[in-house]
């Protein structure tokens, strides 16, 4: 069985709680002590992820890190539909890979002020925020569009993707570091959508579909 | 991105506090354990920022950061944390008889911040009724959502607020928890920032674990929130202690953060109570006799 190296308020390790309750695939979660303790930074835990970071997932062996990686390898040995990790179609493969390295721009800015705002992280909050808004305004309008095409995910096709999956925890945890979401009416819609796929689990912060 | 070794600082720029109820009061500045020996670390309390390093053999010292003579402030150091004043505070800090028990898990849980004042997140503790709502199929669970009538009453020797006689049916109170159960609680604030629970032991009928929430202001509507436990529980781990708590928090959080005023009216009008509410009621009223004008809405005077 998948070992999650795992922490309840990380949003990188939710994304894989939540694409593996999506596909349906049993895990055991190791809860790393990651706040008060940093056990991430110590030499136990380095023995295992030399970047001291989390999550990081072993299968029978297979040691992976890196939260955008794991979705990766996840949906590519565990989705036989291969639609959430699209290999067999060039373009959408490359607009996931796109949409996947925007993930990584929510991460260091929406997720960042987050982490600064519960946990006291040193980051420069307003560059956070200015960024993370920067981000939403163009997905936003991106998500907008879509919909005018009858598209409801992040990339042009007719199901989602594992970049629904890296952006949408940074974009639905926002407010806690002070990003509001007020002013993108697509974005939220869109998190809506995601929340209603079968298999959608919650995380501290983030309320199934109908009570938030 | 890297952790800055744990110090904490928060950039949001508040007004100094001038309650003087408030800034006699002893405050919870920071875990003990991040207080590094030689270390500078700075931080915010009432919209002040402070300074605090160890210079060894377990003398800490703190200081108002812009203050060059670094004239050291009241400290203490009691359950964990280490506690500053900003005033002129009492020769002593509430009672946690169970701190010293052989038997028993002190453990730090966490410090999270949370955009809220500290009543409300006070007040918040000490409402039973959001537990199957907010808490679903951990702390509560519905259709067990009644708040039964429990009693609330003032110590007359220490001026603390207590509530007794709760009783709440929970699916999994605890990490030592294996089925659900009717969960005792005794809620008791002995300060206007911090607040304690006492809830029954799932391994023992007579004894209680302990939690504490004890909030630091940053700035009126600003908390860094230290979680608080004394548990018995010889088996689970403090990773595993800690998840649990900060799951629930967790939960709170959002909660918290979309209340509205974020500063807690103090005026018996400005919300409509429900039974429920009754410690609340209490703890309002109590503020207002302390003359608490920190982190709420005063009551205008009639």
């Amino acid at each position: 069985m998948i070992t999650l190296y795992d922490y309840e308020l990380s949003a990188n390790c939710y994304k894989q709680r939540l694409m593996m309750s999506l596909l349906d695939v049993a895990y055991e979660s190791t809860p790393i002590d990651f706040f008060p303790g940093l056990e991430h930074k110590g030499d136990d835990f380095k023995k295992i992820n030399p970047m001291g970071h989390i999550p990081v997932i072993d299968d029978a062996g297979y040691v992976l890190w890196d939260a955008h990686a794991i979705l990766v390898y996840l949906a590519a040995k565990f989705d036989p539909s291969g639609r959430w990790y699209p290999t067999s179609d060039p373009e959408l493969l490359g607009e996931t890979a796109s949409w996947m390295l925007f993930a990584e721009g929510t991460t260091n800015t929406a997720s960042a002020a987050r982490l600064h705002v519960n946990l006291g992280y040193d980051f420069d909050i307003e560059a956070c925020r200015t960024g993370a808004h920067h981000l939403f305004r163009l997905l936003d309008e991106h998500l907008w569009f879509r919909e005018r095409e009858g598209k409801d995910w992040v990339c042009s096709s007719d199901h989602p993707t594992i970049a629904d999956i890296a952006i949408f925890p940074d974009v639905v945890l926002s407010e806690e570091g002070g990003v509001s979401r007020l002013d993108y009416p697509a974005l939220r819609r869109w998190t809506d959508r995601v929340k209603a796929l079968p298999g959608f689990i919650v995380m501290p912060g983030i309320f199934p579909l109908g009570t938030s | 991105m890297t952790h800055p070794s744990g110090g904490y600082v928060i950039a949001t720029v508040h007004n100094p506090c001038t309650d003087s109820v408030i800034l006699d009061h002893w405050h919870p500045l920071v875990p003990v354990a991040d207080v590094s020996l030689g270390e500078v670390r700075t931080t915010t309390l009432l919209g002040v920022q402070v300074s605090y390093t160890s210079d060894g053999a377990e003398r800490v010292r703190v200081w108002r950061s812009r203050d060059t003579t670094e004239q050291p402030l009241p400290t203490r150091v009691d359950y964990l944390y280490l506690w500053v004043s900003l005033g002129s505070p009492p020769d002593s800090i509430f009672e946690i008889p169970e701190f010293s028990e052989p038997d028993r898990r002190n453990v730090h849980a966490g410090t999270i911040g949370v955009h809220v004042s500290a009543p409300r997140a006070v007040e918040n503790f000490l409402d039973m009724g959001h537990f199957p709502y907010v808490h679903t199929d951990v702390l509560g669970a519905e259709p067990h959502t009644e708040v039964a009538e429990y009693d609330v009453h003032i110590d007359p020797e220490t001026n603390e607020i207590w509530a007794t006689d709760c009783v709440f049916y929970q699916p999994r109170a605890a990490t030592t928890s294996t089925e659900g159960q009717m969960s005792d609680y005794l809620y008791r604030v002995p300060h206007p920032f911090c607040v304690i629970l006492y809830k029954t032991s799932p391994l023992h009928d007579e004894r209680m674990d302990v939690i504490g929430l004890f909030c630091r202001s940053v700035g009126p509507d600003h908390i860094e929130a230290h979680m608080f436990l004394s548990l018995l529980d010889p088996d689970n781990s403090e990773p595993i202690i800690r998840k649990f708590q900060q799951s629930i928090f967790g939960q709170d959080k959002p909660i918290l953060e979309n209340q509205y005023p974020k500063l807690l009216p103090l005026d018996p009008r400005a919300e409509t109570p429900i039974r429920a509410d009754k410690v609340a009621i209490a703890y309002r009223r109590w503020l207002s006799d302390l003359g608490v004008t920190y982190g709420v809405i005063p009551e205008r005077a009639a």
